[in-house]
């Protein structure tokens, strides 16, 4: 039995990073067009793109005839593989908790989001409060513990929320919770509110990373000053202040998203992405001219009041104003077709097949400030490629395999025939506890024996 | 039949009134734990230590002498996490039946029955909610705790009580399962380490903080920040207040501060991870408890690592209780039904530093089975002994009292007839601080508690 189950996992295991050449498939690399021909994968990178290849001694060979290959799918705003909730919903500013704290690598979304091509994912707080928590990159290493996921030299970030869901608990309606229940009223209930929560929290980090600099001159003119006490919350903060943590701003509505791009103004930071941002094409002048990212969904609308204004050319429109746009999941299930997202935008907005397909790959990795190592399938970068059966952008595609540094972490043919093993594992254990319970009624009903 | 399966709950078991001053079990097989088993021989006990043990030893002349011709004596077992001896975290039936299982499988913490006035919602790590970080279970123990005769009857002679209740709930003490007047006297030390949790919080939108995992951990991380710069300061100010502000005296960190190690909460081997990493990071020795899925071949490797000893439950998966019969158990679910009391003797293999616990397994029958499931899937007996004497002593440092039948330790025994665990193996008295206790008798029907099931009835 145990054999058994060693062997299922060594199979579920990735592979190691091997040499690899994927050939005779049609490669839509972002950044250089479609070429026809391989892509060569050497210690995890890619060493090799086009007609002709040197294909490294030893190399396992796959054939791609027919089949398309892509960078692996980015997607900027994901809830997955956390552990214990992903709102600290207490209070409005919970910049003190932290998602690499409750990474959980055994989440089964993380291996959906692979069998729908995506290779990285960034993993936010949610959108409870005004400042929420620290935020992670995740690659979907899956099969390896929690430091195992986590993208190696990615900027750390942290979540904020605008709009209804922060003020959505200072509501005394309750804000659709029952109305037995009790209400305790958070501060902020308004938007005005919220913009207060985020100055009110800048004004202390700024007192905070004060306090630390006055210490810091102190230590560097040899003197032995007792340090201020280290607080969690305006670490975070002075984190952004210092430029060492990306924000993250879930956003719907252009005058709040004046507004926060006027705070980050005032206080010196800058936005590093605004999220959802429905609103984002009347403003996004604005939104280039601050340098902000925008990760909008391609078509999601009208799912509440502050949503009614979308529309499905807002991806497009925000390009065209020289925003750097992506299209992301904010779910489990979405996330597993972002490809087709993607193809939305030349649908309804007009854009060429690899600008669409850098909504997916190469800009959220600018947004996430990864594009020097993943995003496109350009020399020197990660070997994190997805292979399609049919043109990547159609509701036709199917993943076939999927590398992360040159390992295959899904493989459609490996998952579809080991099925049967594990079922007729699950099979067997479910039998034997049947028989366990019937086993242990009638004992229970002749008594049983005391020691 | 059904006589000997019921609650013992009726009938106390009670010390000799005129205790002698030495008790000598003489002709006895006397299993030491610490060195090898003794075929026939006498163990003393006088002054509530043991004075003498071997196979030449004579009975003093003023010693009570108990002829064990045909029985077997072991050390004292300890619960090495309980709350015996606090009555007000016995769990509820109810409450302990859903232990251990909790939704999307993660570790959840049965709280304590809420006091009658809650606590004032907290805004932050500054309130330090659901904080008693200062209190020692020594300091809340009552003697007239109905669980401390049950558990005793099940062959405990100690237990490492814990203040179970909250995020920080207090130090550990090691109590003496006897007849005492006075708290004081069962207490065998009282401050063994902080017994912390992360999980079962009533927070949530518009509650208190924290309401979520990442919420518990930034809470315990800040504490520990929190206290390392009030040493400093305090550390400053002691050596010379003068032109110094004072610091502000917070009895969250002096209980921090006097904790030697911390316990950690852990079942999966996703909660091991994170907490031996949270644990080093804190620069605290600590000790995990659970253990759902110790089984998993992931688990004895990183616990190696680490090199941090752990607690076991005893409380095995079971399958859902009620369940819809059409719905069947995830694929983790059913492999810790199979192969969760596989754990112990996995742990045991691998050089593991491992403990038991009853978990709320109060009854002494179900506690058996418990232990006996492991033994069935592959605990050695001399294992199982171990993981219920010396191995706990030696995680919490105190087996150069408890633990094992040596000369010199606390005069703590169980004497049975056959070997302990075996279905026929009955218990015939339990010896604490040297005074002897007859394991409670099972009460004609009535009061029974026959579970049908086991571990329905605690």
């Amino acid at each position: 039995m145990r054999k058994l189950l060693l062997g299922l996992m060594a199979a579920l295991a990735p592979l190691a990073a091997e040499d690899m050449v994927i050939q005779n498939a049609t490669i839509m690399t972002v950044t250089k067009g479609t070429v026809k021909g391989s892509v060569v994968v050497k210690n995890g990178k890619i060493a090799e793109v086009g007609e002709k290849v040197l294909v490294p001694q030893g190399a396992t060979v796959i054939d791609g005839s027919g089949q398309y290959v892509i960078p692996g799918i980015i997607d900027c705003h994901s809830h997955i593989a956390g552990d214990g909730g992903i709102n600290e919903g207490s209070v409005s500013v919970s910049s003190m908790v932290d998602i690499k704290d409750i990474i959980n690598p055994e989440d089964i979304a993380i291996y959906r989001a692979l069998a729908g091509g995506v290779t990285t994912a960034n993993i936010l707080h949610g959108s409870a409060n005004a400042i929420g928590g620290k935020t992670v990159v995740l690659k979907m290493r899956w099969g390896k513990d929690a430091q195992g996921l986590i993208f190696e030299g990615a900027m750390p970030g942290i979540k904020f929320a605008l709009g209804e869901n922060p003020k959505r608990a200072g509501n005394p309606q309750g804000g659709g919770r029952g109305a037995a229940q009790p209400v305790y009223a958070r501060y902020p209930a308004t938007r005005m509110g919220v913009e207060d929560v985020i100055r009110e929290a800048f004004n202390d980090a700024k007192a905070y990373k004060a306090e630390w600099d006055a210490y810091d001159a102190k230590v560097a003119k040899g003197e032995h000053p007792i340090p201020p006490r280290k607080d969690l919350k305006l670490e975070a903060l002075k984190e952004v202040l210092e430029g060492k943590r990306y924000v993250h701003a879930h956003c719907y509505r252009q005058d709040e998203i004046l507004m926060l791009l006027r705070v980050a103004d005032d206080y010196g930071f800058k936005i590093r992405t605004l999220q959802h941002v429905l609103e984002g094409y009347k403003v996004a002048k604005e939104i280039a001219a601050h340098g902000a990212g925008a990760s909008t969904f391609a078509d999601w609308f009208n799912y509440k009041m502050e949503a009614v204004d979308a529309i499905p050319f807002n991806a497009a429109l925000m390009m065209r104003k020289g925003v750097v746009v992506s299209l992301n999941s904010d779910d489990a299930e979405l996330m597993r077709h972002l490809n087709t997202e993607a193809g939305k935008a030349m649908k309804y907005g007009g854009v060429s097949e690899s600008e669409a397909l850098a909504m997916v790959t190469l800009n959220p990795a600018k947004q996430l400030g990864i594009d020097n190592r993943v995003g496109s399938i350009d020399v020197g970068k990660d070997a994190d490629l997805v292979i399609y059966d049919k043109y990547p952008l159609s509701d036709y595609a199917k993943v076939q395999k999927v590398l992360i540094d040159g390992a295959v972490y899904f493989d459609r043919d490996k998952e579809v025939s080991g099925r049967p093993a594990k079922e007729a594992e699950k099979k067997k254990l479910i039998d034997k506890e049947k028989q366990l319970q019937q086993q242990q009624r009638p004992q229970a009903g002749r008594g049983g024996r005391i020691g | 039949m059904k006589k000997l399966v019921t609650a013992l709950l009726l009938c106390g078991a009670f010390a000799w009134a005129e205790a002698p001053q030495a008790v000598a079990i003489r002709n006895a097989r006397i299993v030491t734990v610490s060195g090898p088993t003794i075929a026939k021989g006498t163990v003393v006990l006088r002054d509530g230590l043991i004075e003498a043990v071997g196979e030449n030893v004579q009975a003093p002349a003023d010693a009570w002498v108990v002829d064990g011709e045909g029985m077997t004596v072991y050390p004292g077992l300890i619960d090495a996490m309980s709350t015996v001896g606090i009555p007000s975290l016995a769990p509820a039936s109810a409450a302990a039946a859903a232990g251990g299982r909790g939704g999307r499988g993660q570790t959840v913490t049965v709280l304590a029955p809420a006091a009658a006035t809650p606590a004032p919602r907290s805004m932050g790590p500054e309130d330090r909610p659901q904080t008693t970080s200062w209190v020692l279970a020594a300091d809340d123990i009552q003697p007239s705790d109905v669980r401390i005769t049950t558990v005793r009857s099940a062959g405990f002679t100690t237990t490492v009580t814990f203040p179970e209740r909250g995020i920080f709930g207090g130090q550990g003490s090691v109590i003496d399962l006897s007849a005492a007047e006075k708290a004081g006297e069962m207490v065998v030390t009282p401050a063994v380490g902080q017994w912390i949790s992360v999980g079962g919080g009533r927070g949530g939108f518009g509650g208190g903080f924290p309401s979520s995992l990442m919420g518990y951990i930034a809470y315990v991380r800040q504490i520990y920040l929190d206290a390392d710069h009030y040493k400093l300061v305090k550390d400053a100010y002691a050596k010379d207040p003068r032109g110094m502000a004072r610091p502000q005296y917070d009895r969250a960190l002096e209980g921090v501060l006097a904790s030697q190690r911390i316990l950690l909460p852990a079942n999966r081997v996703v909660e091991m991870d994170r907490m031996l990493r949270f644990a080093a990071e804190l620069k605290q020795p600590a000790i995990l408890y659970g253990m759902r899925e110790g089984y998993r071949p992931e688990a004895a490797p990183l616990l190696k690592k680490y090199n941090a000893p752990v607690l076991v439950s005893l409380k095995w998966s079971e399958p859902a209780r009620d369940a819809d019969p059409e719905q069947v158990e995830s694929m983790r679910n059913l492999e810790n039904i199979d192969k969760g009391p596989a754990t112990p003797a996995l742990l045991a293999k691998a050089g593991v530093p491992f403990a038991l616990y009853a978990d709320g397994l109060d009854q002494p029958r179900d506690f058996q089975r418990a232990v006996k499931r492991a033994m069935e899937a592959g605990l050695s007996r001399e294992d199982a002994i171990r993981a219920l004497t010396l191995a706990p002593a030696q995680i919490y440092n105190i087996a150069d009292r408890l633990g094992s039948i040596e000369k010199g330790k606390i005069g703590n025994l169980v004497v049975t007839k056959g070997d302990l665990f075996d279905d026929n193996t009955r218990i015939q008295m339990i010896f604490v601080d040297g005074k002897q206790y007859k394991p409670a008798e099972t009460p004609a029907a009535g009061r029974g508690m026959v579970t049908e099931e086991p571990g329905v009835n605690q």
